[in-house]
C-alpha cells in the first residue's frame, strides 16, 4: 500500500510492519484497526436495531442486548473512532508541520500496539464467559463483582492497557507540535487540525488519567475484594460517576476537536478560501478545551448532588454553546464567497456543519437541568449524541478520509461510489436518530433490550431500524469503494491533486519516508497557498540538501505492549477457571514487558542516516 | 437537485411540528403532560426549543444560500477573495447566543429549586439517621407525605407512612403533593413517571428525592430510567392516582388483617401459598420484605411482574419460571406445581382484593 520502494534496506513486509516506526505507516495501521473494530461495533448496532424494529421481539436476549450496548459504546468511542482519529493526526500532522516524524516514533508505535492489544484483551471476553455487561459507563453496583458478570473484568484490564497507548500517544503529539515544526511555522500559522490536535492531546493527558485511576479502583474492587464503590462496607458508588466523568466527558472532546480540525481542512480547501477567522477559531478550540473540564457533572444531574450544584453545572455547560457556535459561523464563512466545489470529501464536510448544529441545540436543551430530569437516561440523550458523535464526528472522519486518502494511499477514492455512500449514509443517519429525540420524550428509557406494545413507540423504532440499515448499506459501499479504488483507481502522481493549502500537499505523494528531503521555510499560513501566489508554487526550502537522520525500527513496542496484555489477562483470570495459575501469567507478562523496557534502555540505538545521493535520486524519481 | 436538497434539511423541523402535535400513550408520554412538575418541564422545553429554533433557522438560512450561490462554476479558476476574517461579525456571533443562553439561564435555575422543593431537607436527614438511626421529625415538612421506594433487580417496593407496602403499583391521592424517597437495594435504578414528573436515581446507600402531583385520577405508567441488569426494560410500574376520599378508603383497607378467602379454592390456594414458601418472600398483609413485592392486593393489579397483562394464563406462566419471561429475576422456578394446584394458587392471589367495584369503574379497569 504505502511505498515499500522508498524503504532503503530489505525486510519481510510483515516484519517491516510489525516494528516500524515511521508515523505514516503507524497511521496505516491504526486505520486498519480502527476500522475493523468500527466494523464489528457497527455489526452490533445493526442487530441491536433488529431487536428493536418491532415490539417484544426476541432476537437476542437482554442479557446479549446488554454485552451488545456496552461493546457498542465501549469499541466505538476506545477502539473505532479515537484510533481512526489518531490515524490522521498521526499520518498528518507531521507532514503540516513540516516534520520528518512525530518527536518520538518510538513511543508512537508503543501508542498503537498498546491500543491494539488492549482492544484485543476486551474483545477476548466473548470467549470466556461473555462481554462486559454494564454500559460503557460500567456504573457500579451493576458492574461491581456481585452484580456484574466477568466480562466487566475485561473491560477493566483491557481499557487500562489500551488507555496507557492513548495516554502516551497524546504526549507524543503535544512534543511534537510544540517542538517539531518547521521554520517560520509560528503557533499562529500551523494549521487548525494541528491546534486542535494538540488541544485534544492536552485533554488525553488530563483525562486519561483520572480514567486509568478510577479503573484501577474497580479493578481492586472487582479482583482483590475492595470496598471503594460498595455501599455497605463504606463505600460510595456516585464516586464511580463523577470519576468517569471526569474523563467521560472531556473524551467527547478529545472526540469532536479533531473532527472540527478536519471540517476546518476540508471547507477551505474546497472553497477555495482561506478559514474565516482563524485566530476566533483558535482561542474558541482553547476555550472548548478548557470548559470541557468544567462539566461533567451535567451527566449526573439525576443523582441527587442539589440544586445548587446543578445549577453551576448547568451553566457552565450552557457556555460551551458559544465557542462552539463561534466555529460553526466561521466554517459558514469561509464557504461564503468561496468557489466551492462538492466533491464527496466536501459533501460530508458541509453537510457536517448543520448537522452538529442539530446535535449542539439538543446539547443546550440537555443543559438545562431541570429539564433534563425529563431527558436524561432516554432516546433524548441517544439521539443526541450520536448527532454529535455520528453527525459530527464520524461526518468529519468521512471527510478527512476521502481529502487525505491520495496522498496516504496514492490513488483517490471514487467519486460515484462516494456520493452514493454520501446520500445514503446522511439520510440514513436522519432517519435512525431524528426520531429517537421523540421515543424519549414519549417515554422511552434509553439501553432497553425491548419496548411493550400499545406505548405508541412502534412506528418509530420501525423508522428507525430502517435507517441503521440504510447507514449500515453506506459502510458496505464504502468498503466496496475502498477495494474497487485499490484495484482500478488511476494512480496519482502529483503532489498536489486538491489545489490545496497546507503543507502536506507540497510533499511528493507517495510520500517517502523522510516526508522532506529539505526542511521546507514556511511564510505564511496556509503555506503552500500562498507560495502559488507569492512564490513558483513550490515551497522554499529552510536547509541545503544532505543526508537525513532517520530512526531505526522497533519490535520492542510489540513485545512491551505484548507483556502487559498478558499481565493483564493474568489478573483477569484470577476469577476464571484455567489450568495455569494467574499468578505465571503475571510472572511471564511482566518478565516480557519490563524485559523489553530494560532492553531499550541498555541497547544503543541512534538510527541510521539515508545518504545524500539517495535522497537526491530519490527525488528525482518522485518528480 | 439543489433545491430539493436543502429543503430535505428543514424536514425536520417540519416534523417536530406534526410529531409534537400529538403522539405517544397518553398517561406514558411526556409531551402531554398531567401534573404541574411535567407541566412546568413541558413548557421550559418548548421555550429552549423555540430559542433554539432562532439559531437553527439562521444556520440553515446561511448554509442555504452558501450552497445555492456560492458553487465552483466550470472554467472559472481565478482564487476568491482570500478573507482574513471580521472582528464585529466575531463579537456578534459571541455576544447574541449569550443572550439567548441567559434567557434559559434564568428558568435554569430557579426551575431546580421548583424540583427540589420536597418538603424533606435531604440533607439534615442523612445525618440524622447517620447520628440516631431516626429520622429527626423536624427536618420533615409537617406537609410532606412521604412513601419509600425502593427499586430491586426488578421490581419496585413502596413502604408508605402508614405501615403498609406495595409492590410495583404505587397509590397517590390525586391533586395532592407526594414525596418519594427514594432507595434501591441492589443496584442503580431510577424512578419515572414521564407524565408527572422528571426522574430521579435510587442509589444504594444514598436518599434521595422526588415529589409528583397529578391532577386528576387515573393509572400513570412508570418506568426504570437506569440500566440495572438484563430484565431493566421489562422494570414497569404503575401509579394509580385516586380521588382523596377513595384513596383513604383504599389506606384504610391496606391497613387491615387479612382474611381467610370465601372460595374453598382460593383457601386451598392459600394453604399451598404457605406450604410451597411463596409467603416467605410475599407478604399478603402490612409491611412487606425485601424479598419480593408484597401481594396484598395483587387482584387489583393491572399487570404480573410490572409488566405482562393481569390474567390466570400469564400468571400462570410466570409462576411456572419467572427467568424465562424476565430474565435475571430472582424469583425461583416452580415446574413442580400441579395445574390443579396453580389454579388454587391463583384463584388465591386474585382473591386478594382492596378497591371496590366503583373505584375500578372509576379507573377504567
Amino acid at each position: 500500500m504505502v511505498s515499500e520502494a522508498t524503504n532503503t534496506r530489505q525486510k519481510s513486509v510483515l516484519w517491516d510492519w510489525l516494528t516500524t516506526v515511521d508515523h505514516k505507516k503507524i497511521a496505516i495501521l491504526y486505520l486498519i484497526a480502527g476500522t475493523l473494530f468500527f466494523l464489528k461495533a457497527g455489526a452490533m448496532a445493526v442487530m441491536m436495531r433488529v431487536q428493536l424494529i418491532a415490539p417484544e421481539m426476541e432476537f437476542i436476549s437482554g442479557q446479549t442486548f446488554n454485552e451488545f450496548i456496552t461493546m457498542h459504546g465501549t469499541i466505538m468511542l476506545f477502539l473505532a473512532v479515537t484510533p481512526i482519529l489518531f490515524a490522521f493526526m498521526n499520518f498528518v500532522v507531521p507532514l503540516q508541520i513540516g516534520a520528518r516524524d512525530v518527536a518520538f516514533p518510538f513511543v508512537n508505535a508503543l501508542g498503537f500496539w498498546l491500543f491494539f492489544f488492549g482492544g484485543v484483551l476486551l474483545s477476548l471476553s466473548w470467549f470466556f464467559g461473555g462481554a462486559p455487561d454494564a454500559g460503557w459507563t460500567s456504573y457500579v453496583p451493576l458492574a461491581s463483582r456481585e452484580f456484574g458478570g466477568i466480562g466487566i473484568d475485561f473491560y477493566v484490564l483491557g481499557l487500562q492497557v489500551s488507555g496507557l497507548g492513548t495516554l502516551v500517544s497524546g504526549i507524543n503529539f503535544i512534543v511534537t507540535i510544540i517542538n517539531m515544526r518547521a521554520p517560520g511555522m509560528t503557533m499562529m500559522r500551523i494549521p487548525l487540525f494541528c491546534w486542535t490536535t494538540l488541544v485534544t492531546s492536552i485533554l488525553i493527558v488530563f483525562a486519561f488519567t483520572p480514567l486509568a485511576a478510577g479503573l484501577a479502583l474497580l479493578m481492586l474492587d472487582r479482583i482483590f475484594d475492595g470496598q471503594f464503590f460498595i455501599p455497605g462496607e463504606g463505600g460510595n458508588v456516585v464516586i464511580w460517576q463523577h470519576i468517569f466523568w471526569i474523563f467521560g466527558h472531556p473524551e467527547v472532546y478529545i472526540l469532536v476537536l479533531p473532527a472540527f480540525g478536519m471540517i476546518s481542512e476540508v471547507i477551505p480547501a474546497f472553497s477555495k478560501k482561506r478559514l474565516f477567522g482563524y485566530t476566533a477559531m483558535v482561542f474558541a478550540t482553547l476555550i472548548i478545551g478548557f470548559l470541557g473540564f468544567m462539566v461533567w457533572v451535567h451527566h449526573m444531574f439525576t443523582v441527587g448532588i442539589g440544586p445548587i450544584a446543578n445549577s453551576v453545572f448547568a451553566i457552565a455547560t450552557m457556555v460551551i454553546g458559544v465557542p462552539t457556535g463561534i466555529k460553526i459561523f466561521n466554517w459558514l464563512f469561509t464557504m461564503w464567497g468561496g468557489k466551492l466545489t462538492f466533491n464527496t470529501a466536501m459533501l460530508f464536510a458541509a453537510s457536517f456543519v448543520p448537522t452538529f448544529v442539530l446535535g449542539g441545540v439538543t446539547g443546550v436543551m440537555l443543559a438545562m437541568a431541570p429539564v433534563d430530569h425529563l431527558y436524561h437516561d432516554t432516546y433524548f440523550v441517544v439521539a443526541h449524541f450520536h448527532y454529535i458523535i455520528v453527525g459530527g464526528i464520524v461526518l468529519g472522519i468521512f471527510a478527512a478520509l476521502f481529502y487525505w486518502y491520495p496522498k496516504m494511499f496514492g490513488h483517490k477514492l471514487n467519486e460515484t461510489l462516494g456520493k452514493i455512500m454520501f446520500w445514503l449514509f446522511y439520510i440514513g443517519f436522519h432517519l435512525t436518530f431524528f426520531v429517537q429525540h421523540i421515543l424519549g420524550l414519549i417515554g422511552m428509557p434509553r439501553r432497553v433490550y425491548t419496548y411493550l406494545e400499545e406505548q405508541g413507540m412502534d412506528t418509530m423504532n420501525f423508522i428507525s431500524s430502517i435507517g441503521a440499515f440504510i447507514m449500515a448499506a453506506a459502510v458496505v459501499i464504502l468498503i466496496i469503494n475502498i477495494i474497487y479504488s485499490a484495484l482500478k483507481a488511476e494512480r496519482i502522481t502529483v503532489d498536489d491533486p486538491w489545489d490545496a493549502r497546507t503543507l502536506e500537499w507540497a510533499t511528493h505523494t507517495p510520500v517517502p519516508e523522510y516526508n522532506f528531503a529539505q526542511t521546507p521555510q514556511v511564510r505564511s499560513l496556509d503555506p503552500l497557498f500562498y507560495e502559488k501566489i507569492h512564490g513558483n508554487g513550490k515551497m522554499k526550502p529552510a536547509e541545503p540538501m544532505d543526508e537525513i537522520h532517520m530512526p531505526n525500527g522497533s519490535f520492542i513496542p510489540f513485545m512491551m505492549s505484548l507483556g502487559l496484555f498478558i499481565v493483564g489477562f493474568g489478573f483477569i483470570s484470577f476469577h476464571l477457571d484455567l489450568f495455569i495459575s494467574p499468578y505465571i501469567w503475571i510472572a511471564v507478562g511482566g518478565i516480557i514487558t519490563f524485559g523489553s523496557m530494560a532492553m531499550r534502555s541498555i541497547k544503543d540505538d541512534h538510527g541510521y542516516h539515508i545518504p545524500k545521493e539517495t535522497v537526491e535520486e530519490m527525488e528525482k524519481e518522485l518528480s | 437537485m439543489k433545491g430539493w436538497k436543502s429543503f430535505l434539511r428543514f424536514t425536520p423541523l417540519m416534523a417536530i411540528l406534526l410529531l409534537l402535535a400529538g403522539c405517544g400513550e397518553q398517561r406514558l408520554t411526556a409531551l402531554d403532560p398531567m401534573g404541574p412538575q411535567s407541566q412546568w418541564i413541558f413548557d421550559n422545553m418548548m421555550l429552549s426549543l423555540y430559542v433554539m429554533a432562532i439559531v437553527i433557522i439562521v444556520v440553515f438560512v446561511l448554509f442555504f444560500i452558501v450552497v445555492v450561490r456560492f458553487r465552483h462554476k466550470e472554467g472559472d479558476d481565478e482564487y476568491p477573495e482570500q478573507v482574513h476574517g471580521s472582528t464585529k461579525l466575531e463579537v456578534a456571533w459571541t455576544v447574541i447566543p449569550l443572550f439567548l443562553l441567559a434567557i434559559l439561564a434564568v428558568p435554569t435555575i430557579t426551575g431546580q429549586f421548583y424540583l427540589a422543593d420536597t418538603g424533606v431537607d435531604a440533607e439534615e436527614t442523612d445525618v440524622a439517621e447517620d447520628e440516631s438511626e431516626e429520622v429527626d421529625e423536624e427536618d420533615i415538612d409537617e406537609e410532606a407525605y412521604v412513601i419509600e421506594t425502593t427499586g430491586h433487580q426488578f421490581w419496585w417496593e413502596f413502604d408508605y407512612p402508614e405501615g403498609f407496602t406495595v409492590g410495583n403499583e404505587v397509590y397517590v391521592p390525586a391533586g395532592e403533593r407526594i414525596t418519594f424517597q427514594l432507595e434501591a437495594e441492589d443496584v442503580i435504578h431510577s424512578f419515572w413517571v414521564p407524565a408527572l414528573a422528571g426522574k430521579v436515581d435510587n442509589i444504594p446507600g444514598v436518599s434521595n428525592y422526588l415529589w409528583l402531583e397529578a391532577d386528576e385520577p387515573g393509572v400513570y405508567q412508570g418506568k426504570c430510567a437506569e440500566l440495572c441488569g438484563p430484565s431493566h426494560a421489562l422494570m414497569d410500574f404503575k401509579l394509580i392516582a385516586l380521588e382523596p376520599d377513595d384513596y383513604e378508603a383504599w389506606v384504610e383497607e391496606m391497613q387491615q388483617e387479612e382474611e381467610e378467602p370465601e372460595e374453598t379454592l382460593a383457601q386451598d390456594g392459600r394453604e399451598l401459598f404457605e406450604q410451597e414458601g411463596c409467603i416467605g418472600c410475599h407478604a399478603t398483609e402490612g409491611a412487606g420484605s425485601a424479598q419480593g413485592p408484597t401481594l396484598t392486593n395483587f387482584g387489583d393489579r393491572e399487570t404480573v411482574a410490572g409488566f405482562l397483562e393481569a390474567n390466570d394464563e400469564n400468571l400462570r406462566d410466570w409462576i411456572r419460571d419467572p427467568g424465562a419471561l424476565k430474565q435475571g429475576a430472582n424469583m425461583p422456578a416452580y415446574p413442580g406445581l400441579e395445574d390443579e394446584e396453580l389454579d388454587a394458587i391463583i384463584a388465591y392471589l386474585n382473591s386478594l382484593e382492596k378497591l371496590d367495584e366503583e373505584t375500578k369503574e372509576e379507573l377504567d379497569r
